[in-house]
């Protein structure tokens, strides 16, 4: 142990009770941090790389016990009485969190909920904390601070929140901040400035961090030292440049490996045209009533696109941006105006009329773990469409077609006799995406179909998704946020804000030569966190 | 949010009339009068007083008529106590029930706040199992059950207490209808609060609120309960106003002279007043205690506003 190793940790383990028996979370693990570096745990979910940070902040669930050593300064912290420990959480060691909308108390102006580690830690009154706090939210960027101090957090964004969460974790001058995924629940642009804000913040203050993510882009971009996780183990540990250059446990080669590679040729010229939307606006009342005049959200902003057999569009732009929206008005699963042609003709409005269509038009969700009904077989969920599409067919073909689509996406027939629950989240998409084929549809939109998995677990579907559209001929419409993803799937982009347009083009000259400001932006965002390059 | 109270006020006199309207043809509907006795009335007699109380009236005149009166505020005579109007016999009652509905709703929020409290905070100990298991009997047991037993023992056995009648000035008749109001409430009250605060112990902002070295009172007091008073907040709107009209069993058990009795006596008389005048005073108080509920609720959220 060399002398500014502010933080040591060795044979940490994290052990849940539970109605099954203890479950170990982290086996044993070894850690160290010298004074001022960026150390990144890195690790997919279930690898204990949180439950590590919790042990040592004394934040573990009740069921959860932790032995081992963690040692502050060479002062053992593990296990330390509430009375103890408060006098180092908060003041030397603080943390941010992953989720910056729940993180904050709703119900107390942030004035107040900064000043409260000043009071406790430093013995400020709240009169003497204010001209603190509002050198702190200047700090962390929250432009016009002496009005935010008095806002509620639901009054703010949440890259804003997080930048007070921010401003709360530095309030007593840390030597180690834990920023536990603190941007995995924000748009990529504010991703990037909250991990400028951050890096910026580091060289001038000067603290240690413990970055625990499971974005490899991230680690690459800032970390000095990287231990990557697996199954409540440390299976690699070293310098960032080591990790990344030279990986050395098979594990860290395939996260690395994990990212989506590889790129869609564009249809042949000829290819019909199956899906056309002409000028859709969308358009959502925002309330009103009988004495007040309504109000309007427009969604979607006049859009012309057109979905060609054995096409993939992706659309790509922030929350809010209306891509999601423009999804499902293609598919008339939402009011629109304007023309949406099947074909060449235009399709119904109705419930009813739009059944016979339905079939060759389907939509896989974002979350795997709350489209699948929990009361329903694997079986019934993917055969529920042939009932209403195909009520002629009898029940032993509808049980084959079931295997026929378990096997397609890469699962075992014999597991349509059980429950969703029993599923991982990326087997759980598959079996959306059987749900979705075993309908032999022509158009999917796939609506963030990959955001809620694992990375591995991401190239697993997109590969799959390549596969079924060479196979079939499929024409996606491809809805995310992961740039990444979308480069490897899709042949034309379309970039949204505020529900219009703002450039579209071929996948390569989109992300290679962008035309727009918004769009370099977004890609700078995502992309440019390349520092290390694997060596292959 | 003054303006938000007056709209409420005013959307309230809708609702008042629709209920005062379907009670009064309700009541019609039901069979009998005010004045069938066991032993008929002469013709002459119940023709007589049918006239005095104008119920011989067609029944939409004595409707509008009922109105118009209820307008200027008087509820009308009562047609079995014939000594009295209803006004006089709420003005007799009502400040009884209101006297001890508040004792009872001030303990109740009290001890059900501290009982669940604590319930929650030592969660799934033998203390928490107690509390959880106390509030259970109280929820479950009827109060012509506790009522009869605590007059028993207070009242008979120990003689601490006086085992019913009422007086004004002497605290020492309140205690026992105070309890037995209060008990199934604390109750109540205990288990909502208790749910809620182990809810707000797992958010995620007293999760931060831990993070940042706050000592356990803060985290406790300021970042939990106020978030888990926000469930008894909304069920305390409506048991206020059950509570402060009065209630039946108390009344009769303990013999005190409050409303709730006026309720069942009024249906059984076919005291069509009498009826009416209990409806209106408990539709008005629900719309008021309701009003006030929502507006606590805007003051300790302030995601809530009303404009």
């Amino acid at each position: 142990m060399s002398d500014n190793t502010i933080l040591s940790v060795r044979d940490l383990r994290v052990t849940f009770q539970t109605n099954d028996g203890p479950v170990e979370a982290v086996k044993g693990v070894n850690l160290d941090l010298k004074s001022g570096e960026t150390l990144a745990i890195v690790g997919e979910s279930g690898s204990g790389k949180s439950q590590t940070t919790m042990a040592l902040m004394g934040l573990l669930a009740a069921n959860g016990k932790a032995t081992g050593s963690v040692k502050y300064r060479d002062r053992e912290v593990l296990n330390l009485s509430e009375r103890e420990l408060n006098k180092i959480r908060g003041k030397k060691i603080t943390m941010i969190f992953q989720e910056p909308m729940t993180s904050l108390d709703p119900l107390y102006r942030i004035g107040d909920q900064l000043a409260e580690p000043l009071r406790y830690h430093a013995g400020m009154s709240r009169r003497q904390a204010r001209p603190r706090i509002l050198e702190l939210l200047r700090l962390v960027g929250i432009p016009d601070p002496e009005r935010r101090i008095d806002s509620y957090p639901h009054e703010m964004s949440g890259g804003q929140r997080q930048r007070v969460m921010i401003a709360m974790a530095l309030a007593n001058d840390p030597d180690i901040l834990i920023a536990d995924e603190p941007t995995t629940a924000l748009d990529v642009t504010i991703q990037a400035q909250i991990l400028e804000l951050l890096a910026d913040l580091q060289k001038r203050l000067g603290m240690a961090i413990v970055f625990i993510t499971h974005d490899l882009g991230i680690v690459r971009r800032f970390a000095d030292h990287v231990a990557v996780m697996r199954r409540g183990e440390v299976v690699e540990d070293g310098t960032a440049e080591a990790v990344f250059t030279a990986p050395k446990h098979p594990y860290t080669r395939m996260l690395l490996d994990a990212e989506p590679e590889g790129q869609k040729l564009p249809p042949a010229p000829d290819a019909p045209e199956l899906l056309r939307g002409d000028k859709v606006h969308v358009t959502f009342p925002l309330g009103g009533g009988f004495l007040k005049k309504p109000t309007y959200l427009q969604a979607v902003k006049g859009i012309s696109v057109n979905l060609r057999e054995g096409q993939t569009i992706g659309v790509v732009g922030e929350s809010g941006s209306g891509k999601s929206t423009l999804g499902r008005a293609l598919l008339r699963l939402t009011e629109s105006e304007g023309r949406v042609a099947w074909l060449g003709t235009e399709l119904p409005h109705g419930i009813d009329e739009m059944r016979p269509f339905r079939h060759q038009l389907q939509l896989v969700f974002q979350d795997p773990f709350g489209s699948l009904s929990p009361r329903m077989t694997v079986g019934q969920i993917i055969t529920e469409g042939l009932l209403i599409h195909e009520p002629s067919m009898s029940r032993a073909e509808r049980n084959t077609r079931a295997g026929e689509a378990l096997e397609e996406v890469g699962l075992d027939a014999s597991m349509r006799n059980r429950y969703p629950h029993e599923f991982s989240g990326g087997q759980r998409q598959r079996i959306a995406i059987a749900r979705t084929m075993i309908l032999r549809p022509r158009v999917i939109v796939l609506d963030e179909p990959t955001s809620a998995l694992d990375r591995s677990v991401q190239k697993q579907i997109v590969t799959l998704l390549r596969d079924l559209q060479l196979k079939y001929k499929l024409s996606y419409f491809f809805i995310s946020h992961d740039l990444s993803v979308v480069r490897a799937l899709a042949d034309h982009i379309i970039v949204m804000k505020s529900g219009e347009i703002v450039e579209e083009g071929p996948t390569e000259q989109v992300f290679d030569a962008p035309r727009e400001d918004y769009t370099r932006r977004l890609m700078e965002a995502a992309l440019s966190t390349e520092r290390f390059r694997p060596a292959s | 949010m003054l303006g938000y109270t007056l709209r409420r006020m005013a959307s309230a006199v809708p609702t008042i009339f629709i209920i005062v309207t379907l009670t009064f043809f309700a009541i019609r509907i039901a069979p009998g009068g005010p004045f069938d006795l066991e032993r008929p009335l002469d013709p002459l007699i119940l023709a007589n007083l049918q006239r005095a109380y104008n119920l011989d009236a067609p029944l939409w005149q004595q409707y509008l008529m009922y109105l118009g009166n209820l307008i200027q505020g008087d509820l009308g005579p009562s047609f079995t106590r014939r000594d009295f109007s209803v006004n006089e016999l709420f003005a007799q009652g009502l400040p009884v029930s209101i006297l001890l509905g508040g004792l009872a709703l001030l303990a109740a929020t009290i001890f059900g706040i501290i009982l669940g409290a604590i319930a929650a905070l030592k969660q799934n100990s033998w203390l928490d199992n107690l509390i959880v298991a106390i509030a259970t009997l109280g929820i479950t047991t009827p109060n012509f059950v506790i009522a009869p037993l605590l007059s028993l023992f207070f009242g008979v056995i120990l003689g601490v207490l006086p085992a019913g009648g009422w007086s004004n000035a002497n605290p020492a008749y309140w205690i026992l209808p105070v309890i037995t109001l209060a008990l199934p409430q604390v109750a109540v009250i205990a288990r909502l609060v208790r749910g809620a605060t182990v809810e707000a112990l797992r958010a995620n902002h007293v999760r931060t609120a831990r993070a940042y070295g706050l000592p356990a009172r803060v985290v406790v007091g300021v970042h939990a309960l106020r978030a888990a008073m926000l469930p008894t907040v909304s069920y305390l709107g409506p048991t206020a106003a059950a509570l402060l009209t009065g209630s039946v069993v108390v009344e009769t058990v303990f013999g005190l002279p409050g409303v709730g009795r006026y309720f069942v006596q009024g249906a059984l008389g076919r005291d069509y007043t009498l009826v009416m005048g209990t409806v209106v005073v408990i539709a008005v108080f629900v719309v008021i205690f309701n009003l006030l509920v929502d507006l606590a609720y805007a003051w300790l959220d302030p995601r809530v506003r009303y404009d």
